[in-house]
């Protein structure tokens, strides 16, 4: 530490130069972060809300796409309720549609079909919760792409009339829309194509996409055995949001450009202090001369490269934040997450540290008998 | 070169307690290079430098004068023989125990002072002191030494803005600071003009009295010896006293 904080302050304009280049991969981060919880927020956000633990599809089907694809007959509930372990389980409809308020506003909702008197009914910041035979429950983000409480909207093609009767506590979106709760003979009607005034078909009102699956507080459900009996496949609820249009390709991605920052980060601050290592070779000889041992001289480039990393990743991270800050709420899908910003500047700093440890590890070859004779 | 009576390299024995706590090398040879190729660094090897003493050693360039140094440092191991410094052995196998008794027992000054570019002067000094155990940092105190080798006013300057003489003045006070029972000093005089040689010469051998601290100089400049207690000449890694 007595050298490595010295050397940092004499050659402050090296040190700031490496320092710039990690606090950029830092900012990077964090905007990459915010991206990925802004992302996984606005595309799954209203299956995370849900007090689910498990939905159960049709046998078979595609799972990326099971949201869409998934018929399953109301009978399976019976089965689900029935299974050791399930606390609930409840009918669960999902659909996306294009709709239009009567000033012509145009907004796409996903349809969350659900029985206004099961667990899935979701509690409202204001206005009521489902029980009318039209009414829906919008997310708060709904309100901000141009509906208003009591708007009533209209379904494209169909004519369906839907009037906002509530508004949910927190974001609720899907694939990136937001969602309206709406009860599940309503959304039997309108996923059949059934026109207002029609009579439902027979079929369309025992046809849902899932069953809700809810487990007793701290105990499993036997997942296969209910599958078995249901005849249904089933996924977690963290599994399930893989079926959220779009979300495997955007986390998979975002997550590839994450890891090939961090090694950037390990390959940058490695090349950094491999030069660093060999400048200083004819000084580290005097060192050792002097009577350093090989783990002094160790510790002093380790604490000289982590002091440096935190510095800068902590600089980086700050001003991640404060542009972050400025993207929230402007339209981009992007939401700071401190966890997830926490890790990733842990993540940075230790990558960096392994590179910067595998850099400075050759300073331990050093003779010292190099600093005798006129080899300086 | 000294007015007192020329020494012998090799005949005086290391048995009586002062010679224990200065430089005694006994029958000490070493070789470099691998089997296609070797020298002889250093051919059976005897030298005895006590407290107080300055001992000069001059010879051509190869004739194994810094691989000398090396081993009575401690930094590089004798194919064969002794080296003992303030009784202690040199030439342990382990390379921690001997980075250990080299931070003890041993000063190093290096050519052009060898100074690290970050530290001040006075940090150059505080330096050594902090290579040990927090337990074992005792040593003298880095401004007084600072002064009493004509630095006090140059503490906060860093080696690039001080002449080639403050440099190693500040050298030889860093070898000074952890009190070694050896002090071993390569080509003190290398970089320096005739009068700033001289200086730093009489300034090793005034500490080295001072301070009782047993003084081997490796140096090309003979104009330099007439300070020096003992002078012994290197050739092809023989070591005898100088005529």
């Amino acid at each position: 530490m007595f050298l490595a904080i010295r050397e940092l302050s004499f050659a402050r304009l090296r040190f700031a130069l490496m320092g710039a280049v990690i606090a950029l991969i830092a900012v990077l981060m964090v905007m990459l972060s915010g991206l990925s919880v802004g992302l996984v927020r606005d595309g799954v956000s209203g299956l995370q809300n849900l007090p689910v633990t498990s939905f159960a599809f049709a046998q078979d089907v595609q799972r990326d796409s099971a949201f869409s694809r998934s018929v399953v007959d109301l009978s399976a509930v019976d089965e689900w309720d029935a299974q050791p372990g399930v606390a609930d389980a409840a009918p669960f409809g999902n659909t996306l549609v294009n709709t239009r308020t009567d000033r012509g506003t145009e907004v796409d909702l996903a349809l969350f079909g659900v029985q206004p008197d099961s667990f899935l009914s979701p509690s409202v910041s204001q206005g009521e919760r489902l029980g009318t035979e039209d009414g829906i429950v919008v997310s708060p983000t709904a309100l901000d792409a141009g509906l208003q409480m009591g708007d009533t909207v209209t379904i494209d093609r169909l004519g369906t009339r839907l009037r906002v009767v509530g508004v949910t506590k927190q974001q609720d979106t899907f694939g990136h829309v937001d969602v309206a709760y709406v009860p599940l003979a309503a959304w039997q009607a309108i996923k059949s194509g059934t026109a207002p005034g029609t009579a439902l078909p027979q079929r369309a009102a025992t046809e849902i996409t899932a069953v809700a699956v809810r487990a007793d507080d701290g105990k499993s459900v036997d997942l296969p055995a209910g599958d078995t009996a249901a005849g249904t496949e089933s996924l977690t609820l963290k599994e399930s949001y893989g079926a959220s249009p779009g979300y495997t390709a955007e986390t998979t991605t975002l997550q590839l450009i994450q890891g090939f920052l961090y090694a950037i980060s390990a390959l940058v601050a490695g090349a950094f202090f491999a030069v660093w290592a060999i400048q200083r070779k004819p000084e580290v000889a005097v060192l050792r001369a002097l009577g350093a041992s090989t783990g002094w001289v160790l510790r002093d480039a380790l604490t000289q490269a982590l002091v440096l990393l935190a510095a800068a990743v902590a600089i980086g991270v700050g001003i991640g934040l404060a542009l972050g800050a400025l993207i929230t709420g402007s339209g981009i899908p992007f939401a700071l997450s401190m966890p997830s910003i926490s890790a990733a500047g842990a993540g940075l700093v230790v990558l960096g540290l392994v590179g910067a440890g595998a850099a400075v590890i050759r300073i331990t070859s050093v003779d010292p008998a190099t600093a005798l004779g006129g080899n300086r | 070169m000294s007015s007192r009576p020329a020494p012998t390299a090799s005949t005086t024995p290391a048995d009586d307690a002062s010679e224990r706590l200065g430089l005694v090398m006994r029958a000490v040879s070493l070789r470099h290079g691998n089997a296609a190729e070797t020298v002889q660094a250093l051919d059976d090897v005897d030298l005895t430098v006590r407290p107080g003493e300055l001992a000069a050693v001059v010879g051509p360039s190869g004739a194994g004068k810094s691989s000398l140094l090396a081993v009575a440092g401690g930094l590089a191991r004798p194919d064969h023989g002794t080296v003992t410094v303030a009784g202690q052995d040199m030439t342990v196998p382990s390379r921690r125990t001997r980075t250990e008794l080299r931070r003890r027992h041993v000063g190093f000054v290096f050519q052009s002072g060898n100074l690290l570019p970050a530290l001040t002067a006075a940090d150059q000094l505080r330096l050594p002191l902090q290579l040990g155990p927090r337990s074992q940092r005792s040593g003298r105190d880095p401004l007084k030494l600072l002064a009493d080798v004509g630095m006090a006013d140059k503490a906060d300057r860093r080696p690039h803005q001080l002449s080639g003489g403050e440099r190693q003045r500040v050298g030889i006070a860093r070898a000074l600071v952890t009190e070694p029972s050896v002090l071993l000093v390569d080509e003190p005089t290398a970089a320096l003009d005739r009068a700033r040689s001289h200086e730093i010469v009489q300034l090793l051998a005034r500490e080295a009295r001072h301070r009782s601290v047993a003084v081997v100089m490796v140096t090309h400049d003979h104009d330099v010896l007439q300070y020096c207690d003992t002078v012994y000449e290197m050739v092809d890694g023989k070591l005898a006293a100088s005529s």
